[in-house]
């Protein structure tokens, strides 16, 4: 099943080339997605950051075949996921898939659980579900793995209902059940939003420990780039449906490019003296209805100029730092556009 | 907290001893036979102009401490005074003219606003139920507020819902200030917002605050935040403040255990995530039987002789700041 495609480069765990989605509705196409590409290497955990409606879930959902079917349309671009083509699989290839190949927790738990069945129940079936063993092994392996996500009582627990567990257990719970069939892959989505930063900061770390134990891929997605920051090797900017910057978590964020992660760091209060001015970006994001021609941030941008209202930006620079931006990388070279702001 | 420092300013909230409860159970004549132990004996003074925190993880009392200040709930013990007058304990006019002086914010400005009235009418709304003002002179006065907080006023005309999430917090903010309060309780007031439309909300809240002397009771789970927006700030636990005093010294220099580990656990562009065991992770004690002893006994790795006994919020000698436990007050 893990079987890598003979095109895949080695060591990739997912590469999602120039995808272009749309979701029709009755106002017009909403152009969720334009142009992404996102790779991430196996065993690498990488971030996704952006503002909320930018694009980061629809991303890792269409790459995994979770968004509704009949909704969407892709408009353009590949995924491999360890070289499966996940947007031309049927419902039950990419149901194999699914636990096995790839999984995903959520930020809220209690969707992803089924509130009728006891905790070592539903563990038992998704292990049994793609491993070759029997009840007594499957239960050993859900104690196991409850007992690594630090749930002290496990054989307790696993007698409990979704509902008698606190918010930041149910979502231990589910990391478990992630975890719990080695897939190559972890998509995390917002999956400690809703908790307190204690409970974050341990859920985090239960990720992070167990991924580089087991060589497993994560992908994070958050709007919290403090998080971000903490866990991820790369991380990726989001903005309106596009990458605008990606790189090393630490070149981004220490040496930020794009005028929107400058500013996206700029308006938090991590960096500011008590009571001075933020840094607001003015404006909001804009309505993916009917985009802005050229660059997405263009609207917002305090550097735009004559081009970036016409022509859309494409990410350039070397690989430890890319960025979609006219006035950056290669393209600073244009001679200033003289007044013409 | 009245230190002679502190009374070179006249304090708008004054809060001692409060407890507040909710019955958790009946029995058959209706009588509560058990209790939600929310707060559990909160003092805490906040000076005029000045901006005073609450932090602590979800379940702690925030909310509930915020609403037994401005009225909303009932309490059994303790006190709060608004500009030195006891509210729960006030009549008539008096209780008017002391609920006129205070305001609240909530997260969620979707649900605290009536979806049906234009914004004029929203942001008015205090001062027509205070009455005497023409329905002109309400119109003009919210033209004159929504501009103050950042809106167009040629917008006033339309519905809640036609406004992005941080529009809609900035005509909660208009209407907080329409009766001109001395006290605005922010209760989680940017925590749904992107940190761009946060960034302008901290900003406007700021402003207001330079203008019209506002005192703010700044409630969020924000670390960074609450550092930056207020003066003081006081950390939660099980419904008691385990520390409290300057923002920067309490937030650079945690004496509390349990603020230790809130801040170690909090997300940070300087630091590595901090190891399990550094985080004491738990669940807060139940609530309806509160603990013997110190109430973060439980999660504590500093336990030792005396944490069996009650512990006081005391001020430490060497510093301007109050903590509740006995290894640190020693
Ligand atoms: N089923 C859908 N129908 C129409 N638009 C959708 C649908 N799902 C998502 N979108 C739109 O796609 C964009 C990206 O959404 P999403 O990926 O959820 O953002 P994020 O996860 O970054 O907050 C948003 O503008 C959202 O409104
Ligand atoms: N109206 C109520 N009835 C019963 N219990 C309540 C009520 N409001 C709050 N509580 C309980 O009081 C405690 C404190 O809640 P809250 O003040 O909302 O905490 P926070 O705002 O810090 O998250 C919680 O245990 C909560 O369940
Ligand atoms: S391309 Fe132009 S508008 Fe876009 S971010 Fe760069 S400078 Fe700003
Ligand atoms: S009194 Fe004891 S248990 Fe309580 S915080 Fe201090 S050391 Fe910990
Ligand atoms: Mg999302
Ligand atoms: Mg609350």
């Amino acid at each position: 099943m893990m079987t890598t495609g003979t095109a895949e480069p080695r060591g990739q765990a997912l590469a999602i080339n120039n995808l272009s989605l749309e979701f029709p509705t009755f106002s017009g196409a909403v152009k969720a997605l334009d142009d992404v590409s996102i790779s991430v290497g196996k065993a690498e955990i990488v971030g996704i950051v952006g503002e909320s409606g930018c694009g980061k879930s629809v991303t890792t959902m269409a790459a995994t075949g979770l968004l509704p079917k009949g909704r969407y349309r892709v408009t353009g671009g590949t995924v491999r996921l360890f070289g499966h083509s996940t947007l031309s699989m049927d419902d039950s290839q990419l149901q194999d898939l699914r636990g096995k190949v790839v999984s995903t927790i959520f930020q809220e738990p209690m969707n992803a659980l089924n509130p009728t069945i006891r905790i070592g129940r539903q563990l038992t079936d998704v292990i049994m579900r793609h491993e070759e063993v029997g009840p007594a092994d499957a239960r050993r392996i859900a104690r196991d793995i409850l007992a690594d996500m630090l749930i002290g009582e496990p054989e307790r627990v696993m007698n409990l209902y979704p509902f008698e567990l606190s918010g930041g257990m149910r979502q231990r719970v589910l990391i478990a059940m992630a975890f719990s069939c080695n897939p190559g892959l972890i998509i995390a989505d917002e999956p400690t939003t809703a908790l307190d930063v204690t409970v974050q900061a341990v859920i985090l770390r239960l990720i992070q420990n167990r991924a580089r134990r087991t060589g497993t891929a994560v992908i994070f997605i958050s709007h919290n780039v403090a998080v971000v920051s903490q866990l991820c090797d790369r991380l990726y900017v989001m903005y309106a449906g596009r990458i605008v910057e990606h790189g090393a978590t630490r070149t981004v964020l220490e040496t930020p490019q794009h005028p929107y992660t400058q500013a996206l760091l700029r308006c938090l209060p991590e960096r500011v003296a008590p009571k001075q001015e933020l840094e607001a970006i003015p404006g909001a994001v804009p309505n993916l209805l009917q985009p802005p021609s050229g660059c997405y941030f263009q609207p917002r941008c305090k550097e735009a100029v004559e081009q970036c209202r016409s022509q859309t930006p494409q990410l350039t620079g070397a690989d430890g730092q890319q960025v979609a931006c006219w006035r950056r990388g290669v393209a600073v070279e244009l001679p200033e556009q003289g007044g013409r702001r | 907290m009245t230190e002679s420092v502190e009374t070179m300013m006249r304090p708008v909230l004054e809060v001692s001893d409060l407890h507040v409860r909710f019955p958790a159970s009946r029995n058959w004549l209706g009588r509560p036979t058990s209790h939600v132990h929310a707060v559990n004996g909160v003092n805490l003074t906040v000076r005029a102009g000045k901006s005073l925190g609450i932090v602590g993880e979800s379940g702690c009392g925030k909310s509930t401490l915020a609403q037994a200040i401005i009225g909303l709930a009932p309490y059994e013990e303790g006190r709060v005074k608004i500009d030195g007058e006891d509210f729960q304990g006030a009549q008539g006019k008096q209780k008017r003219a002391l609920r006129q002086k205070m305001q609240i914010v909530f997260q969620d400005p979707q649900s605290s606003l009536d979806r049906r009235l234009p914004v004029w009418r929203l942001i008015s709304e205090p001062l027509h139920i205070r009455g005497g003002r023409s329905r002109a002179e309400l119109h003009e006065k919210a033209e004159e507020l929504a501009v103050a907080v950042g809106l167009r006023p040629e917008h006033l005309d339309r519905l809640p819902h036609e406004f992005s999430g941080g529009q809609r917090q900035r005509i909660a903010i208009a209407r907080a200030i329409s009766t001109d309060p001395e006290l605005m309780v922010l209760d989680e007031p940017t925590s749904a917002l992107d940190v761009s439309v946060q960034a302008q909300i901290i900003n406007l809240l700021l402003k207001l605050q330079r203008e019209r002397g506002l005192t703010y009771l700044l409630i969020s789970h924000d670390v960074a935040l609450v550092r930056h927006f207020c003066d003081d700030v006081a950390v939660m636990y099980l419904g008691q403040i385990v520390e409290s005093g300057p923002a920067d010294e309490v937030l650079r220099n945690p004496r509390h255990p349990y603020t230790q580990t809130l801040l170690a656990a909090a997300p940070s562009f300087e630091s590595p995530l901090p190891d399990i065991a550094q985080v004491r992770a738990g669940e807060l004690p139940n609530n309806r039987h509160l603990p013997d002893g110190c109430f973060y006994k439980q999660r504590c790795d500093r336990i030792s002789g005396g944490c069996e006994a009650g512990q006081v919020l005391r001020r430490l000698s060497d510093s301007a700041r109050h903590v509740r436990c006995h290894l640190a007050q020693a």
